[in-house]
């Protein structure tokens, strides 16, 4: 049920609520379809998509950490032809936020995805991932830098007409430095935080669990480190935020935009519970209901 | 169609010292759940794991809405697993994967350790089918073994042990029941022993099908974790590509 005390939007965007699926872990959305309602979700942020195909890093990929998991997926996609051709024409419906996550190894890569992602008339928005800690070149090379930063964003916000987004990792030692410049460079908005750079080692076999030996943790584990990012970022810009990290109920949610986040991710909560985005939603009605709250803009960076 | 539903436990019975049969009763159809799929189950407690684990379907009775799972306690969320009792409740996403294709007229299904579990639904499926499957079960020793009797009630059961407690001493592909003509061969256990039973079959010129049980995080396609590499070099995924593979179409 639609509640429209729940709308926000993020510049240009509309989203019916705050609720997005993060990157990497909703796949294009269709995957969840047999769980929830896709188009009543905020948005939807689908896979990584960079300028080449990619086959992304070798088995094994995953260890599971205490509240969280570690991931060195690597950006395993079919590259951006394969996208508007085969996989654009099935999900352009499904959302009225449907949200590109663009990655790359180079300016000019990075440029490449954004331009055809431009051409394509039901994506409203891109999110640059200048964050993601499984690939050898770029990725995160481009969010620890702050002029890099700055760099790739200008180059792709002369390309790109539409709602720029940039994904900022939390591996920096001054995110809000970073956040700055990205803004100077023309962003709409920032969405963080990434995966945290970590390692988990098998002291039986006394080897690394995963084929990269470090990848990108998620989940609860990471949740106090984001909120911590998004209330200094949301302080010290004056472009929306989108918060994530390890949100796994509405009270997360809530927490997230109580530190100034004007909408949230869900990421590796869908691999627990795939219906968890429609319940998170449903219980910030429920919050508004309990606390006599108008709408949940009201909120908004209380903290 | 996949679901996400709550199932009661209707039991719980250790089979040997590692392995136990969980019987769980479905709120909804268990119509569409075919052999070799598997189910995402979410194993809770007090301490921090959160991912859902991957279990084979062992066998079902759709018309009482029951699941049958065989369980190794191999780690925390198996070792918890088989604590639950009667009345429990449970969470399950299911059914995923693709299933094996039943083909053939003279099959061999090769099981080692608790990869035996969802052969068991494949053998049921062949004996519907009037054809007799020959089954071939891998083990280190007779302590390891489970349910023998349900199995030689479906096929030919032959059985291998390494240390010769029953059956011939030895690795599967040692077994002289390969003497036999078979035209294809399925077969889920560790990796070491699908790839002999593989390479056999590759030898033998035999249409095998292995079931893979690579580490998950979501089982339905969205994260991309769980992947073998195909022929081609590119990464499938195995919870919605397989679990179950041509051996000729993967590498492991
Ligand atoms: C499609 C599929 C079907 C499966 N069917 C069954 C089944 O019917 N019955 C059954 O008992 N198990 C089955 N498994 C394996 C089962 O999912 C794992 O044993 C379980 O997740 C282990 O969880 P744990 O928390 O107890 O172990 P953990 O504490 O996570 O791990 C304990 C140890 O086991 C190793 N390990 C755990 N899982 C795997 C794995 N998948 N591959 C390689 N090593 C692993 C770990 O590296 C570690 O050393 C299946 C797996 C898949 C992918
Ligand atoms: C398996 C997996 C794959 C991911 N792939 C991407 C990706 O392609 N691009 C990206 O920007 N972030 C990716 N992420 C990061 C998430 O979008 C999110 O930023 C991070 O997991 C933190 O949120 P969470 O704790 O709710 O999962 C991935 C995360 C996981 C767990
Ligand atoms: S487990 Fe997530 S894609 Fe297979």
């Amino acid at each position: 049920m639609e509640d429209n005390r729940l709308k926000v939007n993020i510049g240009s965007l509309e989203l019916k609520n705050p609720v997005l699926t993060a990157s990497g872990t909703f796949g294009y959305g269709t995957e969840y379809e047999d769980f929830l309602d896709l188009s009543a979700l905020g948005g939807i942020v689908v896979k990584g998509t960079t300028g080449e195909r990619r086959e992304g890093n070798a088995y094994p990929r995953l260890a599971e950490t205490p509240s969280g998991m570690i991931n060195a997926v690597g950006l395993q996609n079919k590259g951006v032809e394969y996208f508007c051709k085969e996989i654009y024409p099935k999900i352009k419906d499904i959302n009225p936020n449907v949200i590109v996550n663009v990655s790359g190894s180079s300016i000019e890569e990075y440029c490449k995805v954004a331009s055809a992602i431009n051409d394509l008339e039901t994506i409203p928005a891109i999110e640059l991932n200048i964050s993601c800690p499984n690939v050898k070149k770029g990725g995160m090379g481009f969010g620890v830098d702050r002029q890099m930063a700055f760099e790739v964003v200008s180059e792709v916000r002369k390309i790109y007409k539409k709602h720029l987004i940039v994904k900022l990792t939390p591996n920096v030692t001054n995110i809000v430095e970073i956040a700055q410049s990205v803004e100077k460079a023309g962003a709409n908005s920032l969405s963080l935080i990434n995966t945290v750079l970590a390692m988990a080692v098998d002291s039986e076999k006394r080897k690394p669990l995963l084929s990269t030996i470090t990848g990108g943790l998620s989940g609860p584990a990471i949740k106090p480190i984001a909120l911590r990012c998004v209330w200094q970022v949301s302080h010290n810009v004056n472009i929306p935020v989108i918060g994530m990290g390890g949100i796994r109920n509405a009270a997360d949610a809530i927490e997230f935009l109580l530190v100034g986040a004007k909408a949230v991710e869900i990421g590796t909560a869908n691999f627990i519970n795939p219906k968890i985005s429609a319940e998170i939603t449903e219980g910030l009605s429920d919050y508004l209901n309990r606390h006599g709250i108008e709408k949940i803009t009201d909120i908004i960076g209380l903290i | 169609m996949k679901y996400l539903e709550i199932f009661t436990v209707e039991s719980n019975i250790a089979l040997n010292k590692t392995c136990f049969l969980l019987v769980l009763r479905s709120p909804v159809s268990l119509e569409t759940v075919a052999a070799g799929q598997f189910v995402s189950i979410e194993v809770k407690g007090e301490d921090e794991r959160i991912l859902r684990r991957p279990i084979s379907i062992h066998d079902v009775d759709k018309t009482n809405n029951l699941l049958y799972l065989v369980v190794q306690r191999i780690g925390k969320a198996t070792n918890r697993l088989a604590e639950i009792k009667k009345n429990d409740e449970i969470s399950l996403v299911f059914p995923l994967g693709n299933g094996f294709a039943i083909e053939g007229e003279k099959p061999l299904l090769i099981g080692g350790g608790v990869g035996t579990a969802p052969l068991y639904l494949l053998a049921k499926e062949f004996k519907s089918r009037g054809i007799v499957p020959d089954i071939l079960i891998g083990a280190r020793t007779n302590e390891q073994l489970f349910l023998t009797n349900r199995y030689s009630a479906l096929g030919n059961l032959s059985i291998s042990t390494e240390d010769g407690s029953v059956g011939e001493r030895g690795l599967v592909t040692q077994n002289s029941v390969l003497k036999k003509d078979f035209d294809v061969i399925y077969s889920c256990g560790p990796t070491s022993m699908m790839r002999a039973v593989a390479d056999l079959a590759k030898k033998r010129n035999i249409k095998c099908y292995l079931s893979l049980e690579n580490r998950m995080a979501c089982g339905i396609g969205a994260c991309l974790c769980c992947v073998n590499e195909n022929k081609e070099g590119h990464n499938v995924c195995v919870c919605t590509d397989g679990p179950v593979f041509l051996s000729d179409d993967i590498k492991l």
